[in-house]
């Protein structure tokens, strides 16, 4: 009993220095050197300044930006330290009142649009920290930035879909338009 | 569903099989002790353990010193998850400075990783330090999972084995499925998903200003907070060892955890990899490929009909915001469908296939909220965990939980035609029937016990975060997750308080050690037996008709065991979402 018990301690103590610091440590070191943006979160720097992750993302409301996923984070939205969706279910009162709420501050920024939303413009995502919208969702808002900055409609979808990243090898994933990248790109322009 | 989301799942379940041999056949030598192209390079640290432990891998035991060695290193791996959680505060590799977490929900956590169930109850950028995410919790990722695939390793000793009273040496198959399987596996994974952009770090988390200030009523926020850590490291194991506990709170939505399409295809197929290649690992060593093929065959034909089923209710969205102007239909600009806690860049057929694929498997990470699914989408998850985890299942347990179902299935085979049911040549009597039993019947105790005393608790019900039936829906899947080591959620339930991280982790323990120990039981007495002489009335296990019989008996225990409690849940839901409104 005595014996099994220090038998077991020891591959135990052994397996974690295997798995939990020669291992992590191998990683970090690899990662460190091939990748060291990636493993660092991605950052983006805007005249040395950190303005946040081109993989996070932020919230956006001025009516002169586009305006990205929903986030159900708490307090604020797309709150970095804790993240979370909305757990929301499909019949709950709350979700369906949030979802108008939405559509009512996107109509209110451009009541000329009369167009149905596209549902991720909507809907809280998964992280509360989605970057990226739809292609469609970007369409939507192409007039409202186009006329809030005083540029032809035809430049602001020429930002777009530089900010935008097809489906990997052409199959995987979705379309998608990453909406930091964007937005510091129009705000480049002028 | 649209023609690039069914491609995408097509792809998926293809690439899969096509791992399946050659892993399977890799693992198959591993495991029979043979010299692997790895053996060079992991072989000397393999004995350097045995040396200083004292461990001789020649000698093996009977399967009650077996379970008795798995049961001993589970239990340290409880107390060092427990203790570091308690401890963290005053321990290094804590740059946020994070304060201890509760007894009750360190017991649960521990619990948890210790189980391969990787139930979360807790937030883990806001509570866990970098020392106990790695230490603790990647450690118990490896050591849970070499857990199962040794017992597995050793069920199928007892099928090959004639009239032997050994099982095998447990410390062996332990270490080699830690340093031979999941370490190398992991390595490449982990360094693959640093490339795309999950972080590995160690440097404290790093504030940036925002573009654009948030302005709320009480103050005005300006800053973001990015969390770091090892995660690259972590999520590769959490990934391919069926654990699931995610670096962070969202797991596997979080763009830190899964940042594109590319480390979200090698993710979902991390899940099912280990298992899937386990079936022709255990045709291999039963001498007989064609049994393993079966096996995964029949595991197949439930995975893939649910799978669509769940792509087919989530694509069609939400009823309800129809009328209030909002486009959900799939173009070439937007996946459309339910978006609700679902990510961009994954769109619906990935959430569906991640979602089918982390509960078929025990694994439990998620890259969307199940909770938000429609009720057919969520309904096809929960009803995965509660067929047993056997459809692929977790390493090594769901491969031994399915083979308990193929010892029922020639039982019933048996009884129809009035026969001694035999499996891979070895008589199936009285003492495997009840041990198989056992292992089919204690989930279902764990789920619907525990589901029924929840809903009676005013503790536990006010942790409900929706209305009406789905209330009930997120209890349910609360106790299948716990109850088959799953982990995944209805993440709205709020489940860390002291009932649930007792009752889970009660649920969780359970489910885990009571199917451990009668399969161990079994493949000690079917070691033990004479093998017996293949004849004509030998019911073959390899055919499509045993498959059928098999996915049969899972289905048919799976629906009459949990039908009457999913129509209280999300069958009832479905129906009140598509009528009247």
């Amino acid at each position: 009993m005595i014996r099994e018990l220090r038998v077991a301690t020891i591959v135990f103590l052994q397996l974690t220095v295997v798995t939990g610091v020669v291992y992590p440590g191998l990683v970090t070191l690899v990662a460190a050197v091939a990748f060291p943006t990636q493993a660092s979160g991605s950052l983006v720097r805007v005249d040395g300044k950190l303005v946040g992750s081109r993989l996070i993302g932020q919230s956006f409301s001025s009516p002169r930006h586009f305006w990205g996923r929903p986030s159900a984070t708490g307090p604020a939205p797309n709150n970095g330290a804790v993240s979370s969706g909305s757990n929301q279910g499909p019949l709950n009162p709350a979700l369906a009142l949030a979802v108008e709420r939405r559509i009512a501050a996107l109509r209110a920024a451009d009541p000329d649009n009369t167009r149905p939303v596209p549902v991720d413009l909507v809907t809280a995502s998964g992280s509360g920290l989605d970057p990226q919208i739809s292609v469609a969702a970007a369409e939507f808002q192409v007039p409202r930035v186009a006329r809030e900055r005083g540029l032809p409609e035809a430049k602001v979808r020429e930002l777009v879909r530089a900010a935008t990243a097809g489906r990997t090898l052409g199959v995987l994933g979705e379309p998608r338009v990453n909406v930091l990248e964007l937005n510091l790109a129009l705000d480049a322009e002028r | 569903m649209t023609g690039q989301g069914l491609l995408q799942l097509a792809l998926y379940v293809v690439v899969l099989v096509a791992l399946v041999k050659p892993l399977g056949a890799y693992m198959a030598a591993v495991f029979r002790g043979e010299r692997t192209f790895l053996s060079p390079l992991l072989g000397p640290v393999e004995r350097l353990i045995y040396r200083i432990s004292g461990v001789d891998p020649a000698h093996e035991s009977d399967w009650t010193r077996y379970a008795f060695d798995a049961l001993l290193v589970n239990l340290l791996g409880f107390i060092a998850v427990y203790a570091l959680q308690r401890l963290q505060g005053v321990l290094p590799l804590n740059p946020q400075g994070l304060g201890a977490i509760s007894p009750d929900s360190s017991f649960n956590t521990a619990v948890s990783f210790a189980t391969n169930t990787n139930w979360q109850g807790y937030v883990g950028e806001a509570t866990m330090s970098y020392l106990t995410q790695m230490l603790g919790l990647a450690v118990q990722n490896f050591l849970s999972a070499a857990t199962g695939i040794a017992v597995l390793i050793a069920l199928i000793r007892g099928f090959v084995r004639r009239e032997a009273g050994q099982i095998g040496n447990f410390w062996v198959d332990f270490t080699r499925s830690t340093l031979h399987v999941l370490l190398p596996l992991s390595f490449i994974l982990a360094v693959v998903l640093a490339s795309q952009g999950v972080v590995q770090s160690f440097a404290p988390y790093q504030q940036v200003t925002l573009v654009e200030p948030v302005v709320m009523q009480e103050q005005t926020v300006t800053e973001q907070t990015l969390p770091l850590g090892p995660a690259a490291s972590q999520v590769a194991i959490k990934q391919l060892g069926t654990n699931g506990g995610g670096f962070f709170n969202v797991n596997s939505a979080h763009p830190f955890e899964n940042p594109t399409p590319l480390s979200n295809f090698l993710e979902m197929l991390a899940i099912l990899l280990i298992p899937a290649a386990l079936c022709y690992t255990f045709g291999r060593m039963v001498n007989d490929q064609r049994q393993g093929w079966a096996l995964l065959a029949a595991m197949l034909v439930i995975f893939v009909p649910l799978l669509v089923g769940a792509f087919a209710a989530e694509q069609a969205g939400n009823p309800r915001f129809d009328a209030l102007g909002v486009d959900q239909a799939a173009s070439a600009m937007q996946p459309g469908g339910n978006m609700e806690g679902k990510e961009t860049r994954f769109g619906i057929a990935n959430s569906a296939l991640w979602a089918t694929a982390t509960t078929a498997a025990s694994n439990g990470s998620v890259n969307s909220m199940h909770d938000s699914f429609t009720p057919l989408g969520g309904l096809a998850p929960m009803w995965l965990m509660q067929l047993g985890e056997v459809v692929f299942g977790g390493v090594g347990s769901g491969l031994y939980g399915m083979l308990m179902f193929a010892v029922i299935a020639v039982f019933i085979a048996g009884l129809m035609v009035g026969r001694t049911p035999e499996y891979l040549g070895k008589k199936i009597e009285a003492y495997e029937v009840k041990m198989a039993a056992i292992v089919l019947l204690v989930p279902c105790l764990a789920v619907l016990l525990g589901t029924a005393v929840a809903v009676m608790v005013p503790a536990a019900t006010a942790s409900v975060a929706n209305p009406g039936t789905h209330g009930f829906s997120e209890i349910l899947y609360a106790f299948s997750s716990a109850g088959n080591n799953n982990g995944s959620a209805f993440a709205g339930l709020a489940a860390n308080t002291p009932f649930y991280n007792f009752a889970l982790g009660i649920a969780m323990w359970v489910s885990r050690y009571w199917l451990m120990i009668p399969v161990l039981a079994i493949a000690g007495s079917l070691a033990a037996k004479r093998a017996t002489a293949i004849t004509a009335g030998t019911l073959p296990t390899h055919t499509p008709l045993f498959v059928a019989l098999l996915v049969t008996t899972v289905l048919l225990v799976g629906a009459l065991t949990f039908l009457p409690a999913l129509a209280l849940g999300p069958i009832v839901e479905h129906l009140q979402l598509h009528g009247s409104h």
